[in-house]
């Protein structure tokens, strides 16, 4: 199919959007300062997943833009291309289904240093996973049973928030996010009409954070959610304790994580120090049927055991096995990726 | 001829004392401007050393620390870290001076 400028329509929305890159990327390039030039990164990576005895294949790429214009504002994107292969239902073969979604593309205005606008299409702020884990080179396992509750379906929005750092000091640093979403039923950004925010105390010195969440879906059903988190990662030491609690209206939960590299053995580049053992808890409650939360039907516990393998180079291995109880059966779950993080200038600065 | 061995003395003096005095004060200019270098050094040390720990008390509490990239992109991944991170002015300044010494 042909696709022409400057009329749009016929086009298929991946060339929309890229072609809306493309000219965003060429007015940037006439403003770049050294240090300023945009940048790729992302990851690109290979999953296996086995649940029940069935094996799915899943190879993705994440890329990431990320682009500053002047001194206040910065475009950013990321998207997920991904192939899914899983076995067909009388066991001889596979089917495959490609998908090609954003995750987010917003542009951000830096107000002031404890105001930064955002408008477009975002990622929700509630909980921790959906904006700090869920790229595919930072988490170590999938995402959490409670994913559902307060992401608002697609875990994206689609019209403006105010965040930033209200207010930091030494030895306390308060930040927080407030967003408005007007919903969209546009096939590249799918979002619901909601809003909510967040609000998260950080004590620097101790490697203590606690936050609270909140969204309220505005769609004909209404209905609210709020959530909670406490991370601990004390200083000087690699474990990680992280925990979040949601609510929702027909569910609830919480996920507990942690994990410890091995880097005080012989250091992080060590053979032994490159590891890092993982173990996540999860448990989710179900008060009344709701297929949209995406939470399991029934109440769930589960256990995660992990073991990540940071190569050189940006490459991880990561393996884990978890085990899923609940009353519709108990099933084990395998889980194997390889993932490599690369992040270069989108072109060459001055 | 008293008058003329005078101001040959006197002249020698001022040859003789001249280079002297220059070279004291450019001593103690050289003198001064290495303990400004040092001083500038210490300063640069320890601003380095705040950027390293504002890294590791806000980014690397989700992920590592990146292998190295173009200094071209440093002021870009700061500021993505603002936003993301929630960093404050100063920690974003500090995290600058760490990535791009």
């Amino acid at each position: 199919m042909m696709c022409l400028f400057p009329d749009f329509k016929g086009c298929l929305p991946s060339r929309r959007i890229g072609a809306v890159l493309l000219l965003g990327l060429s007015c940037i390039a006439t403003s770049v300062m050294a240090q300023d030039t945009p940048l790729l990164s992302g990851g690109l990576g290979f999953f296996t997943n086995t649940t029940g005895g069935s094996t799915t294949y899943q190879p993705i790429l994440t890329p990431l833009l990320a682009a500053p214009i002047g001194q206040h504002i910065l475009v950013e994107s990321r998207a997920n291309v991904l192939e899914t292969l899983s076995p067909e239902g009388n066991g001889q073969g596979y089917n495959h289904s490609t998908f090609l979604g954003l995750s987010y593309l917003q542009g951000d205005f830096i107000a002031n240093p404890h105001v930064t606008l955002v408008g477009g299409y975002f990622l929700i702020p509630f909980g921790t996973y959906n904006e700090r884990l869920s790229p595919i080179w930072i988490s170590n396992l999938d995402a959490p049973l409670i994913f559902g509750i307060g992401t608002m379906v697609n875990a994206s929005g689609t019209g403006g928030m105010v965040r930033g750092n209200a207010f930091s000091r030494e030895n306390v640093s308060v930040s927080y996010a407030a967003y408005f979403s007007a919903g969209s039923t546009s096939k590249e950004f799918q979002s619901q009409r909601s809003s909510g925010g967040q609000t998260s105390v950080y004590f620097p010195k101790k490697g203590l954070e606690i936050g609270a969440s909140y969204g309220r879906l505005l769609e004909q059903k209404q209905s609210n959610a709020v959530g909670a988190h406490v991370w601990w990662e004390p200083i000087n030491s690699p474990l990680r304790l992280r925990s979040e609690y949601a609510h929702g209206p027909h569910s609830q939960g919480y996920w507990a994580e942690v994990d410890y590299r091995l880097s005080q053995i012989h250091g992080g580049e060590s053979v032994i120090g490159r590891l890092e053992p993982i173990f996540r808890l999860q448990q989710t409650f179900r008060n009344a049927p709701d297929p949209s939360d995406g939470l399991p039907p029934v109440n769930t516990q589960r256990v995660d055991f992990g073991l990540a393998y940071h190569l050189p180079h940006e490459v991880r291995i990561n393996t884990t096995y978890a085990r899923q109880f609940s009353s519709t059966g108990n099933v084990n779950i395998w889980e194997t990726s390889v993932v490599y993080r690369f992040l270069f200038p989108a072109w060459r600065g001055k | 001829m008293m008058s003329a061995l005078k101001c040959m003395f006197f002249g020698l003096l001022l040859l003789v004392a001249v280079p002297a005095f220059t070279q004291t004060g450019s001593a103690s200019k050289t003198t001064a401007s290495s303990e400004q270098q040092s001083k500038d050094k210490e300063v640069h040390v320890a601003q380095q050393r705040d950027g390293q720990k504002v890294f590791e008390q806000n980014c690397s509490r989700c992920h590592s620390t990146p292998q190295g990239f173009s200094p071209n992109i440093s002021g870009t991944v700061v500021r993505h870290m603002r936003v993301r991170a929630g960093l404050s002015k100063e920690d974003e300044q500090a995290v600058l001076r760490f990535l791009n010494p």
